[in-house]
């Protein structure tokens, strides 16, 4: 019995041991993990999604913050591009374990607005550190803005434009006077024609872009030529299905003249197309301008990059998405670590000439106009890029690496394959639209 | 039956009184017992699967969303209407049938050429058994990161390895063939361990005098694997059979990391559907929706494994009877 008792008694007190080492521990990690909250192991928590080259070029930006605010630490995470990263953000905003601030695509801001998870900037006092709508690139603001209240302070804008080999473009006579610039080319027909120069200037293709399993690229390639001659495939908050058959039939059609006429190839990956352009194989490629540090280490390869030119439409269009910067709604956060993630998103933006090297026009106007960004080749070609930028339309299922991305640009794919005609090309993407305007929003946009 | 129980009225009803009685005697301290140690197991049982599937089927019948506290809107079975209507998550299920197709037949069909081949060696047993069983116990995520290396075109191992012969590697990332074929040879190298120890076990459990009578009967080596092991190893191959056809159909890991589902979601399995609609999607609802809809159906797979079964072992158990019903009805 009295056994029993002991057992009982040593029991409790180790328990009780246990119990008050867990409170006194309570700023560790696993006991703010167990009770569910963010441990403020920094003055700034940082969420982002970039590896490589731009990786790279945040953790500079981030060190700069260091320097100049001393007594401030930053941790900052890396999580999966796409799709991982957005369900975390969402998921750790929506259950109080936020970041102080986290990196989003413009085109992702929809969804995150309308759910309530983004605290207004301007709540975060960044109106006071000088960060206000006239200092920013105009279509990259608005997009920041959802229903009249700004959500995000933009960081970049990254378009999909157009690069080419400076050797076999001189060879083919596609250069400009002084010779640093392409020729400008009016329409389609101009654009078929430069393609077809590059070739005789022997090139085995005109131009190539990557299609195999990339739809993300295909829906940009589509969006770009499509917004030329129509408005956004989806309205009413991504309710309605507004595709413009003739527009779409024709862009398909424009798209299949390139590859049918073997200018382009009708099916390429990633590595193809890296293969091809990089050896002078390939005139022109098509690609989201944060391509450029893959080009740039290519020794005795000499390339150069442009805004698209009109192709089906007036004026030149440029598909584009923004990375911006967003403090994630928490009601724990103190106003001290708000100002905090104020002071570092201002930091970020004053060094984003650095970020420019990944290829990204920056959306602050002070750098953008600054030689520290001028300098840089062939970054300041497309500035007015931004300027153009036709981002993905407002719904909750769009934006960077998402599932619309897949499915609509799964049938570009096929279209540009040859597998399927314009005409069917067209009924395709209305019943992949159909598929996210008909399905029950998570919440109700506008 | 009715005939034994009218031909025997005495024995039988007596044997089920003294059972039912037995249990009504159990002292109340001992039922406690019971109860008291199987506790945690059924507070886990209750909060981790039962709690949870009654808050699924709940929710499939809101238009809940991940990213806001509250069930949202009720729909009914709008939810439902919606998966069943969804040409991806047929597609989505297909890649689950089709990937258990593939790997079943050889994850037994090996796990049992290579047990019946370890249990014949005479030396080293242990390290055979050890390798064959090792790759199971890594993660997943160890797995696909080792395989995407030697998967990689240009650079990876298998590539360079069919370039060394002269022949083009697949595109084993890039391509739908080529995923499938990198994800079940990824697989049959990671899990087929579990099923060859199950096999092991078995074999283990045959008796040698039944292989010495075989002997002196003048049976080969490969007649007494083919007429003695393996229907001896029948029940194994049986559970075993059902495990990995559930275990298959429950694929998600190492094609998520792996391909991601791609290229062009050719390869998703409906998990990675449920949790792309229920998770990045957002739609919490609909995403339980499609759950309970696949939960049925692998409940229903089991049903009726389960029924094959008890019909096989009855039938069978008949056969062994056969002899006693026919003296007792012949008397009737």
């Amino acid at each position: 019995m009295s056994g029993a008792l002991g057992r009982r008694r040593f029991l409790a007190l180790g328990g009780g041991l246990a119990l008050s080492g867990g409170l006194a521990a309570c700023s560790s990690p696993l006991a703010t993990g167990l009770a569910g909250t963010q441990p403020d192991t920094a003055d700034v928590i940082f969420w982002n999604l970039f590896t490589g080259g731009d990786g790279a070029n945040m953790v500079l930006m981030e060190n700069a913050f260091r320097k100049a605010h001393p007594g401030l630490s930053v941790e900052a995470t890396i999580l999966g591009w796409g799709n991982p990263y957005y369900t975390k953000l969402a998921l750790a905003t929506a259950s109080g374990t936020p970041p102080d601030v986290g990196i989003a695509h413009l085109s992702r801001l929809p969804l995150l607005a309308a759910a309530g998870l983004l605290e207004p900037v301007q709540d975060a006092g960044v109106g006071e550190l000088g960060i206000t709508a006239d200092k920013f690139t105009p279509a990259a603001w608005k997009k920041a803005t959802v229903d009249g209240t700004v959500y995000a302070v933009p960081l970049d804008t990254h378009p999909f434009v157009l690069f080419y080999n400076t050797d076999l473009a001189r060879k083919a006579g596609l250069l400009d006077a002084a010779g640093d610039g392409l020729k400008p080319m009016k329409d389609g027909a101009a654009f078929t024609d430069a393609l077809r120069a590059m070739k005789d200037a022997g090139a085995q293709y005109g131009a190539v872009m990557s299609t195999t399993a990339d739809p993300s690229t295909c829906w940009r390639y589509f969006s770009m030529i499509y917004s030329g001659i129509a408005g956004p495939v989806v309205t009413d908050a991504g309710t309605k299905v507004d595709v413009d058959d003739d527009a779409a039939r024709s862009t398909f059609a424009f798209m299949q003249s390139l590859t049918a006429g073997g200018l382009m190839p009708r099916s390429l990956t990633g590595s193809g197309v890296n293969a091809l352009f990089s050896t002078g194989k390939a005139g022109f490629l098509f690609d989201g301008e944060w391509q450029i540090p893959t080009y740039r280490g290519v020794k005795d390869f000499h390339f150069n990059v442009v805004p698209f030119p009109a192709l089906l439409g007036p004026k030149p269009v440029a598909y584009a998405d923004s990375h911006s910067l967003v403090i994630p709604r928490s009601g724990k956060r103190s106003s001290a670590r708000t100002a905090h993630a104020a002071l570092f998103i201002k930091s970020l933006l004053n060094n984003s000439a650095t970020w420019a090297h990944g290829g990204h026009v920056p959306a602050w106007l002070s750098t953008q106009r600054s030689k520290a960004f001028l300098d840089q080749t062939p970054q300041r070609n497309y500035v007015q890029a931004a300027f153009n930028a036709v981002y993905d339309p407002v719904a909750w299922y769009t934006g960077a690496g998402s599932d619309f991305q897949t499915t609509v640009g799964s049938t570009v794919i096929e279209v540009i394959a040859g597998r399927l005609s314009p005409k069917s090309g067209v009924s395709r993407l209305r019943s992949d639209l159909k598929r996210y305007t008909t399905a029950r929003p998570p919440v109700t946009i506008g | 039956m009715t005939t034994i129980a009218s031909e025997r009225p005495a024995e039988r009803p007596t044997s089920r009184v003294t059972l039912r009685t037995d249990r009504e005697r159990a002292p109340r301290s001992d039922r406690r017992a019971g109860l008291l140690l199987s506790s945690p197991f059924l507070i886990i049982y209750l909060l981790f699967m039962i709690g949870p599937l009654l808050v699924g089927v709940v929710v499939s019948f809101f238009n809940t969303t991940t990213v806001k506290s509250g069930l949202g809107g009720w729909v009914g079975l709008a939810n439902y209407r919606a998966v069943l209507e969804d040409s991806l998550f047929w597609s989505a299920m297909w890649h689950s049938v089709l990937f258990t197709l593939l790997t079943t037949p050889l994850l037994v069909v090996l796990a049992l050429a290579f047990a019946v081949l370890a249990s014949r060696i005479r030396r080293g047993t242990v390290f055979y058994r050890l390798a064959f069983f090792a790759p199971y116990v890594v993660p997943s995520s160890v797995v696909v990161l080792v395989f995407l290396w030697m998967y990689t075109p240009q650079v990876g191992l298998v590539p360079k390895l069919f370039s060394a012969v002269g022949l083009t590697s697949p595109d084993f990332i890039g391509s739908t063939s080529g995923g499938w074929t990198a994800v079940v040879l990824m697989t049959l190298w990671w899990t087929f361990g579990f099923n060859f120890v199950l096999y092991t076990a078995a074999i283990q459990d045959v008796p040698p005098e039944v292989y010495e009578a075989a002997a002196i009967d003048g049976a080969s080596p490969w007649q007494q694997i083919r007429f003695l092991t393996v229907p001896l190893l029948g029940r194994t191959t049986s559970l075993v059979l059902i495990l990995q056809i559930l275990a298959s159909l429950k694929v998600f890991d190492q094609i998520y990391l792996l391909l991601g589902g791609g290229p062009n979601q050719s390869t998703r399995p409906v998990i990675e559907y449920i949790y792309d609609t229920g998770f990045t999607s957002y739609r919490g609802g609909y995403g339980a929706a499609a759950t309970m809809v696949y939960f049925v159906i692998i409940v229903a797979i089991s049903a009726v494994w389960y029924g094959l079964r008890h019909r096989r072992t009855t039938v069978a158990e008949r056969a062994a009877e056969r002899p006693a019903p026919r003296a007792e009805r012949r008397t009737s």
